[in-house]
């Protein structure tokens, strides 16, 4: 446990949307109330990251899969629960002592058009973390580390006067690759990369994400929705499903037999190539929102083996013989 | 225009559209760009096409064209689109009025974005019946979109048709959008990306109804999107479009099973499913050429692996390839007739 590179314990990250003190109070009953509506965005997540794995959160809009990204990059602080770096606790340090580790976590963007100052050109653009982060660098030596990342992106360090408009979004993707490896992290947290992207152009940034970790060693946090990306190119993967995490498994394992009925009707919606129309599992009724929780499984209104424990009890992780761990209490039991 | 008519009648040939050599430019003050540059391709009554390409390929200006929706400093500068018999790149504003939206209706990806937030379903809904037929008693409007929304499977849909759009989920949106493009019983549907704005597990579901739709009511549909693993469940034939021109067509799985045309071949072992898990993807070098700088001859040729001389010199037309699709490439010997008819 203590040799992983990041580790997360039981966060929570959630969002209060009452508005100011006037929108909270309300008037029934000859009694003044004063209500707060939170958004549960991350509920009890836990999970590790070895050094130089690729860890992908997959789930649909709204389970909180970027949540979690942001919370762990310190972009939001959590409301409970506890993050490690390379075995030291950082979710409770100030800004200060957490500069070490910033250095080391960087995050990538889903969209190269929104991610990239406009006014800047991207010698600004990858000058600015390596210098706040490496004030002591003289300019030729930032000059060797910004060509250094370009030419490692697949791009022409000559480029690096120009503005983020004269780039195609793949090249903008490759700049905001470098941005964040000018600083030399240990882990990227990377929010939908290519989603924005086109398939002949998605297959070179990918390509180049899976080189770097070898020529690096990095780890990823890959949060993404196509599936068939993550199958690609993760080692583990979670599956989140508001703000709960179902089922959490290696890989491989996952994708050929997923267990948790969630898990089973995301897999069986992905749309295949060859075979034409593939029977996918029918999910009754619609995600429910994030402010008003179910009870007991966060699954249970739409689960079609749900029983009278499902509703009550909230199910936690729990791992299987062939690694995977599972949240639910029908795999628990054995029921299907 | 109706001799034509009757002649494909008495020919036995009822094709639903037919889009011959289409070319859409674009008027830009520093110059004209060519959109789409020879377009072809036929649908039969109830067929389903997927038209595929990456952005700007020209797939949406195809789509929007066959119901004359290019505006400004577009225009189509030749070619046909006929949709039964009647070329509809030829016909008055009055007369493409009422075959849009009523005959052949359309689908966009963003429902938010096509819905009016701020009128009830029920009257956005009886509107487009009024529109196309203003005789109609409003009774008779909402018994209509009382049956369609049960079609698109809307529970509850008396209720729902007092409600505005921002009360549906995105899924149940692009629902009513189904819902109202199928008021008036078109007998075309084009979808522009209908699903990529939403979930694996409702795409999933959209798709299926459409398919559903398609074959209960006899309707053509012609799918745009980037998404081949989308198209090959869907529908039964597919265009390829590469940089403004079709660059293969045929049947889906013969497409996707045994693609021709070094870009389809290129797109396909692109995608994460082609390659074992962990390996490197096989790329395509380069991107697609902007309109303003597509090269001479195949517009493919810096990016092919199988590049020759005569590639950059001569534009190839549409051939068979090694099975029955239609490729253009100068890798298969070209035939002596058009082939662009298929």
């Amino acid at each position: 446990m203590t040799d992983a590179l990041l580790s997360v314990k039981n966060l929570y990250k959630h969002f209060d949307i009452s508005g100011g003190l006037l929108d909270q109070i309300s008037f029934s009953a000859g009694r003044l109330h004063r209500r707060r509506t939170l958004v549960k965005a991350v509920n009890n997540i836990s999970f590790d990251l070895q050094a130089g794995e690729t860890f992908s959160v997959v789930g649909e809009s709204g389970c909180g899969k970027s949540t979690l990204g942001r919370t762990i990059m310190g972009l939001y602080p959590p409301n409970a629960g506890e993050i490690h770096y390379s075995g030291n606790r950082i979710d409770n340090l100030d800004h200060k002592r957490l500069l070490p580790y910033r250095k080391k976590m960087q995050m990538v963007f889903q969209d190269p058009y929104a991610s990239l100052n406009p006014r800047k050109t991207i010698r600004q653009a990858l000058e600015a973390p390596l210098r706040y982060h490496n004030p002591n660098l003289s300019n030729s030596e930032v000059k060797d580390r910004i060509d250094e990342v370009m030419i490692q992106v697949g791009s022409d360090p000559q480029w690096i006067s120009r503005m983020p408009h004269e780039f195609s979004g793949g090249q903008r993707q490759r700049i905001s690759i470098a941005r964040a490896l000018v600083v030399d992290p240990d882990f990227i947290v990377a929010d939908e990369p290519i989603s924005a992207l086109d398939v002949s152009i998605q297959a070179q940034i990918l390509n180049l994400m899976m080189d770097l970790q070898q020529q690096r060693n990095l780890a990823y946090l890959f949060v993404a929705h196509d599936l068939s990306v993550v199958e690609h190119l993760s080692d583990r993967v979670g599956v989140m499903y508001l703000g709960s995490m179902c089922e959490l498994s290696e890989a491989g394992i996952l994708f050929e037999n997923p267990r948790h009925p969630y898990t089973q009707a995301l897999m069986s919606a992905i749309p295949k190539l060859e075979g034409g129309p593939s029977e996918h599992i029918r999910l009754k009724g619609e995600v429910p929102t994030p402010i008003n929780l179910p009870s007991g499984c966060v699954f249970h209104g739409r689960c079609p083996y749900a029983n009278a424990r499902c509703t009550a009890e909230n199910p936690q992780l729990l791992s299987l013989e062939d690694g995977r761990q599972v949240a639910c209490h029908g795999v628990e039991e054995g029921r299907f | 225009m109706s001799s034509i008519r009757s002649y494909i009648r008495a020919n036995g040939m009822t094709s639903l559209l037919e889009v011959k050599d289409l070319v859409i430019k674009f008027a830009l003050r520093t110059g004209e760009v060519t959109a789409t540059n020879g377009v072809s391709f036929t649908l039969e009554k109830g067929e389903r096409l997927g038209l595929v390409g990456e952005s700007g390929a020209g797939k949406s200006v195809t789509g929007f064209s066959i119901i004359n929706l290019i505006s400004k400093p577009g225009y189509i500068a030749s070619g046909e689109v006929n949709f039964l018999g009647e070329d509809l790149a030829r016909v008055s504003d009055e007369r493409i009025r009422s075959i849009r939206g009523n005959r052949i209706s359309m689908i966009f990806q963003d429902p938010m974005m096509t819905l009016n937030p701020v009128l009830t379903i029920g009257t956005q809904m009886t509107e487009t019946l009024h529109q196309h037929n203003p005789q109609m008693s409003k009774a008779e409007a909402r018994a209509i979109a009382l049956d369609k929304l049960r079609k698109v499977y809307i529970p509850s849909p008396e209720k729902r048709l007092g409600q505005y759009p921002h009360e549906f989920s995105g899924g149940m949106r692009q629902r009513i959008i189904i819902a109202i493009a199928l008021l008036t019983d078109p007998e075309l549907i084009i979808a522009d990306e209908p699903t990529t704005a939403l979930d694996v597990t409702i795409q999933a579901e959209i798709m299926e109804l459409l398919m559903e739709l398609c074959e209960t009511e006899d309707m053509g549909l012609i799918l745009i999107t980037h998404d081949l693993a989308v198209v090959a469940q869907v529908t039964q034939n597919i265009a390829v479009m590469y940089a403004g021109s079709v660059v293969e067509k045929g049947p889906t799985a013969q497409v996707v099973a045994d693609p021709q045309h070094p870009y389809t071949q290129g797109l396909i072992a692109a995608l994460p499913q082609s390659s074992g898990h962990g390996e490197r993807l096989n790329q395509i070098p380069g991107m697609m050429p902007t309109l303003k700088n597509i090269p001479p001859g195949c517009s493919f040729n810096p990016r092919c692996p199988h590049v020759m001389e005569v590639c950059k010199q001569q534009v190839p037309s549409l051939r068979s390839g090694k099975n029955s699709n239609l490729a253009a490439c100068h890798l298969y010997p070209p035939e002596k007739d058009n082939p662009s008819a298929r």
